[in-house]
C-alpha cells in the first residue's frame, strides 16, 4: 500500500528511473559503501494509521496529571495563565506553521513583520532598544548574554544569584565552561540578593545576573542591585517575568543593560517544557553582539516598506567560527504567540493582570496563614505571584499528600536548596479564584505540619 | 500593510480580565513600580485576527507550495501531530510535575530515545537540545568532557571541518572553546583523504562530518576517514542536518560516528513554525553516556519511567527541564505512522532529487557530476558568466512560478550555487511543474535576463534594500518618531548565504 505520506505511483517510478538513467531504486545508491549499509530492516513497531496513532498517544497523555485534573499552584518558571483561543487559530495558520526561516524576504513578509512587531513589543515591555527574534528558552538566552557580556567587557567572570533559577544557573554554568567563563553565585539573605556580596563579587566580573521577581517570589531592590553591578564595571543582565512588567518597572528604566527570560507565561502552554521561547533585548550599544535573528525595516524597489532579517554578518551562516552565536533555528511560532496574546492583552490588560496576580497571591498567603497556620518563609519581602511558606515537614511529602487530595499545592524548594526541606513555593495566576485558593489551604491544614 | 502599532487606538481592547477588587491588593514599592504603561497595541479580537490572518497570507509555507530549500527538509507536516500535541494531558502537563503525575509523557520520551537509538545506530540518546545547533555544542561539549575524564583535554584542542560544513558546525567549536582545522573537498566532492590525514593527530578531538555532505553526496571514502580518527584516538561527530537521506539505509552508528544530532524539525516533521521551534536530540556511543545532560529519562526497574539527575559526570544542561516536549509529541507521531516503513521515506526522497537533477543537469551546471541522494547542488556559473543572471536572480524568478527557491549561495564552495531539496512528498507533476520552471528560467536568462533581475513581479513585496536596513537599522517601530516609510526606489541585496 502507498504510504499516505507519499504521492510516487509505480508508473511514476518507472518513468522517474527512466530518466535519472537507472535500473532500480537501489541503484541509487551505489555511492554507499557496501561495509557501511544497513543489512536488515529497522526495529521498530510497524507503521501505524492515523486513527491508531491517536488512540496510542491520546492514551499517553490520558496518564498524565495537568492542571486541568488536578488544581495546580505549581509555578517555579513555568505558569499556568490562561491562553487564549485567538493563540491558537493564529498558530495554526499553514502559512506560518509550516514556513522556514524567513532567508526569502518577498516569500516571507508575514512572518518577517510579525517578528518586527515582536521585538516591538519586547523592546516595549523591558525599556531596551533591540530584541532579537526569540532564543530557545529562558535559560539559553542568559548563556547568550553571558557571551555578549564576556566580549563587552573583556572579563572573564559571570555573577549569577542564587535567587535564580537553578535551570538558569544550571545552563549558565554549562555554557561558561565553553566559552572560557568562570561562574560565581552571590548568596540570598532572607530571601533577596545580598547587595554587599553583589558589589564585592562583581568587581572582575562580566555580567551580574539576577532574577526579578526572584525565584522565591520575592522582589529584588533591583535599582540598588543594578547600580552595584554597574559601578563595578559589570553588565547588570536582569531575568523578569513579561507578565510582571504591567505593574514593575521596565528594566531599562532602573539601568539593565540587558533584559531577558521564559516567554511561556505570556502566551504558551506549559507542554512539559517546551517548546517556548527565551526573550533578550539589550541596550542600543550591544545590536551588533546580539546573538540570533534579528528583523529591520527597509524599502523595496518600488519605495514599499517590507522586512528582512538584518545585521546578519553577526549570523553563522556568514561568520561562521566569527560569529556571536551558533543559533540558527530559533523558537519564532512560539514568540509569535507571544505576540498574539500580547496584543489580546493590551496595555491595560497586562496591568489589570498584574493586579490580579498581586490580589490572589496576597490573598492566598494570608488564607495559608489563617486557616492552615502557614507562615510566609519571608514575611517581609514584598511578592509578585509567588511565594514561599513553611509547611512543618518535608515539603515533597506534602506536595504527594496533597495530590491524593487532588490538589498541586506548589514546588518542594529542598529540590535545589539546602536547608529548605520544609519550604513549599505556591504560585497564584490568574487563573486561580479565591474558592480554589480556600480549598488548597483546607488541604494543607489538613496535610502540612 | 500596517503594522499592528499602526492600527492601535486608545480605549480598544480584546482582553477581559479575572478581576477580583473585593480583595486588597498590596501595594507595589514605589521604586519597583511601573511609572509608563508599555505601549502594546490596542485592538479589539476581531481586528487581531484579520491583521493576522493578513500577514498570512503574505507568508509561503509547505502548505502553500513546493519549498526545496535545500538542507532545510520542507517536508508536508501532518495535521494529527497538532492535535496530539494540543491535548491538554500534554499542553497543560507542568514540567516539574511528580513523576507519578507524567508517566505518560515520560513513557513517550523514553519509546522517542529508543526509535532514535535504533534509526542511528547508537546506544544511548538525550533529548533535551533544543534544535540542530544547540545539539551540536551539547555533542562538543560531550567530547570535552570525555577527553578531560582521560586527561586529554590540553592535547586535544582541535576539531575538524570540512569546507562543504554548515555554517553552525564552526561558530559550535568557537563556542566549545575548540580550535577549527578546515580540511578541503576532493575533485568527486567527497572530503580530500590526502588533506585529512595530514591534519589529523594526537591532537584532534574530534571530526564534524555532515553524510551526506551539503553537496547532496555520500562520503564514498567513509569508512577510510573512520579508520583515520579512530586510529588517532579521536571521536566523530554527525551533523544529522541530511538523515532524511539514510533512514533504514546506512546509520551513522555503523558509519563510525560516535555522536549524532538529528534534527526533528527536518526529518521528522515538526513544523518548522517561519524559524522554530526545533528539536535536536543527540545520541551517542556508551563510552559518551555518562556525560550526557541532566535529567536523563529512564526505565525504572520497578516499572515505571523516570527522570534520573544522579549523572557525576554530565556536562550540566544546556536547556530547562527534559527538552521541547511539544516536538518530541509531534515527531513520535510521525514516526510511528512509518514504522520500518522509514526506509521508504528516504528512498522517495532519494528517488524524487535524482530525478529533478536529471531533468535539470543540461541548463545549469552540475559540479560534481554523480547520482545524488536527498539534495544536490547546481550552480549559475554559466548564466552568470553568459548573461549577467546570478542565483540570486534564478531564486527571484522561481517565485513569479510559485516555488519558494532553493537555498543559494550554499555551500560555499560552489560558485552561484543553487541547493535543492525536494523531499519525499512531492507528486511527479510538481517536480515536473518545478523542473518546466527552471528550464524556462535558463531561456529567459539568455532571451530576457530583465525578467530575472526584476523578479519577483507578482509577491507583496519588490527585491528589498538590504543594505540600507543595516546601514540605518529600525529594528521596532518608532511610534510618534518612526522614520518616514516611502522612500527611493533602490535594491541591494547581498549575495551571501540564504537557506540552511
Amino acid at each position: 500500500m502507498t504510504h499516505p505520506f507519499l504521492a510516487l505511483t509505480e508508473s511514476d517510478r518507472e518513468e522517474m528511473l527512466r530518466t535519472i538513467g537507472v535500473a532500480s531504486v537501489g541503484e541509487l545508491f551505489r555511492d554507499v559503501p557496501e561495509g557501511v549499509r544497513f543489512g536488515r530492516e529497522l526495529d521498530l513497531e510497524p507503521a501505524l494509521s492515523e486513527q491508531e496513532v491517536y488512540a496510542h498517544v491520546a492514551e499517553l497523555a490520558e496518564r498524565n496529571a495537568d492542571a486541568s485534573r488536578e488544581l495546580s499552584f505549581l509555578g517555579a518558571g513555568m505558569y499556568d495563565h490562561y491562553v487564549p483561543a485567538v493563540v491558537d487559530a493564529i498558530l495554526q495558520r499553514g502559512e506560518l506553521l509550516t514556513a522556514y526561516t524567513p532567508y526569502q524576504p518577498e516569500m516571507s513578509q508575514g512572518v518577517l513583520q510579525a517578528i518586527f512587531e515582536y521585538q516591538t513589543a519586547i523592546c516595549e515591555l523591558t525599556g531596551m532598544d533591540v530584541s532579537n527574534a526569540s532564543g530557545y528558552d529562558g535559560t539559553s538566552v542568559a548563556a547568550d548574554a553571558c557571551y555578549i557580556a564576556k566580549h563587552a567587557t573583556g572579563r572573564g567572570k559571570v555573577v549569577v544569584t542564587e535567587a535564580t533559577n537553578p535551570q538558569v544557573r544550571q545552563v549558565v554554568k554549562t555554557y561558561a565552561a565553553g566559552f572560557g567563563l568562570e561562574t560565581v553565585e552571590v548568596q540570598h539573605r532572607d530571601g533577596v540578593t545580598d547587595l554587599d556580596e553583589v558589589e564585592r563579587a562583581a568587581a572582575d566580573a562580566a555580567a551580574v545576573i539576577f532574577q526579578q521577581p526572584n525565584f522565591f517570589g520575592c522582589l529584588e531592590p533591583a535599582p540598588e542591585l543594578v547600580a552595584r553591578a554597574a559601578d563595578a564595571g559589570a553588565l547588570p543582565v536582569a531575568h523578569v517575568d513579561l507578565l510582571s512588567l504591567g505593574v514593575l518597572e521596565a528594566p531599562a528604566r532602573y539601568g539593565a543593560a540587558i533584559a531577558l527570560g521564559e516567554g511561556q507565561p505570556a502566551g504558551n502552554f506549559p507542554s512539559f517544557g517546551g517548546p517556548h521561547y527565551g526573550f533578550l533585548a539589550a541596550r542600543e550599544e550591544f545590536i551588533r553582539r546580539m546573538p540570533g535573528r534579528i528583523v529591520g525595516e527597509t524599502l523595496d524597489t518600488a519605495g514599499e516598506r517590507g522586512y528582512v532579517l538584518t545585521l546578519q554578518t553577526r549570523e553563522q551562516h556568514i561568520r561562521r567560527e566569527k560569529a556571536t552565536s551558533n543559533i540558527t533555528t530559533n523558537q519564532t511560532l512560539l514568540a509569535l504567540g507571544g505576540l498574539v496574546y500580547l496584543t489580546w492583552l493590551g496595555p491595560q490588560g497586562l496591568r489589570e493582570l498584574g493586579e490580579t496576580c498581586l490580589s490572589l497571591a496576597a490573598h492566598a498567603k494570608q488564607r495559608l496563614e489563617e486557616r492552615a497556620g502557614l507562615e510566609p518563609v519571608f514575611a517581609d519581602q514584598p511578592t509578585f505571584k509567588e511565594f514561599a511558606v513553611r509547611v512543618g515537614r518535608n515539603a515533597r511529602e506534602v506536595v504527594a499528600a496533597a495530590r491524593e487530595r487532588g490538589v498541586h499545592p506548589g514546588y518542594a524548594l529542598g529540590r535545589d536548596y539546602e536547608g529548605m526541606d520544609d519550604v513549599l513555593l505556591v504560585a497564584v495566576t490568574e487563573r486561580r479564584t479565591p474558592e480554589e485558593i480556600d480549598r488548597l489551604a483546607d488541604v494543607l491544614a489538613e496535610v502540612a505540619r | 500593510m500596517k503594522l499592528i502599532y499602526e492600527k492601535s487606538q486608545a480605549g480598544r481592547r480584546a482582553s477581559a480580565v479575572p478581576r477580583h477588587d473585593e480583595l486588597p491588593r498590596p501595594e507595589v514599592p514605589e521604586e519597583l513600580r511601573r511609572s509608563e504603561l508599555p505601549r502594546l497595541p490596542e485592538v479589539p479580537e476581531f481586528e487581531l485576527v484579520r491583521h493576522f490572518t493578513e500577514l498570512s497570507t503574505r507568508n509561503f509555507g509547505v502548505d502553500t507550495g513546493f519549498y526545496p530549500l535545500g538542507s532545510c527538509t520542507m517536508k508536508y507536516n501532518p495535521r494529527i501531530n497538532e492535535r496530539l500535541a494540543a491535548l491538554p494531558g500534554f499542553a497543560r502537563l507542568h514540567p516539574l510535575q511528580e513523576e507519578d503525575g507524567a508517566q505518560g509523557a515520560l513513557e513517550l520520551m523514553w519509546r522517542l530515545q529508543e526509535i532514535l537509538a535504533e534509526v542511528t545506530g547508537l546506544d544511548a540518546v538525550s533529548l533535551q537540545p533544543a534544535a540542530g545547533s544547540q545539539g551540536e555544542l551539547t555533542g562538543l561539549l560531550l567530547v570535552r568532557a570525555y577527553f578531560a575524564a582521560r586527561g586529554e583535554a590540553e592535547q586535544r584542542r582541535k576539531v575538524v571541518i570540512p569546507d562543504t560544513a554548515h555554517g553552525t558546525n564552526p561558530a559550535s567549536v568557537t563556542m566549545a572553546g575548540y580550535e577549527l582545522t578546515p580540511v578541503r573537498t576532493d575533485a568527486r566532492g567527497n572530503i580530500d583523504v590526502d588533506d585529512l590525514r595530514g591534519k589529523v593527530d594526537e591532537h584532534t578531538a574530534a571530526l564534524m562530518l555532515t553524510n551526506p555532505s551539503t553537496l547532496g553526496l555520500f562520503d564514498e571514502n567513509i569508512e577510510e576517514i573512520e579508520r583515520i580518527f579512530n586510529g588517532a584516538g579521536a571521536l566523530m561527530y554527525y551533523d544529522g542536518a541530511n538523515l532524511n537521506a539514510v533512514c533504514g539505509i546506512s546509520r551513522p552508528g555503523d558509519m563510525g560516528f560516535d555522536i549524532v544530532h538529528i534534527n526533528l524539525h527536518k526529518t521528522f516533521s515538526q513544523p518548522h513554525g517561519g524559524g522554530g521551534p526545533g528539536g535536536g536530540p543527540v545520541a551517542v556511543r556508551g563510552i559518551l553516556e555518562p556525560f550526557l545532560p541532566v535529567p536523563a529519562i529512564v526505565r525504572r526497574e520497578e516499572g515505571g519511567f523516570g527522570l534520573d539527575f544522579d549523572r557525576p559526570q554530565t556536562i550540566g544542561k544546556v536547556r530547562g527541564f527534559a527538552g521541547p516536549f511539544g516536538v518530541f509529541v509531534r515527531s513520535y507521531a510521525y514516526i510511528r505512522m512509518w514504522g520500518p516503513r522509514l526506509r521508504e521515506m528516504s528512498e522517495a526522497a532519494v528517488l524524487n532529487a535524482n530525478y529533478v537533477l536529471a531533468r535539470l543537469k543540461g541548463a545549469y551546471d552540475l559540479p560534481f557530476d554523480r547520482l545524488c541522494t536527498h539534495e544536490f547542488v547546481l550552480s549559475a556559473k554559466t548564466l552568470k558568466r553568459e548573461h549577467g543572471c546570478t542565483a540570486l536572480d534564478v531564486a527571484k524568478r522561481l517565485m513569479d512560478y510559485g516555488f519558494h527557491p532553493p537555498t543559494i549561495y550554499f555551500p560555499l564552495i560552489v560558485p552561484e550555487a543553487l541547493m535543492v531539496e525536494p523531499t519525499e512528498t512531492e507528486a511527479k507533476e510538481t517536480l515536473d511543474a518545478f523542473c518546466d520552471a527552471m528550464l524556462a528560467i535558463a531561456r529567459e536568462a539568455a532571451e530576457e535576463p530583465e525578467l530575472l533581475k526584476e523578479a519577483p513581479h507578482h509577491r507583496p513585496v519588490r527585491r528589498l534594500d538590504e543594505v540600507r536596513a543595516v546601514k540605518r537599522p529600525v529594528v521596532k517601530y518608532g511610534f510618534g518618531e518612526h522614520p518616514v516609510t516611502k522612500g527611493e526606489a533602490k535594491a541591494v541585496v547581498t549575495e551571501a548565504p540564504q537557506g540552511v
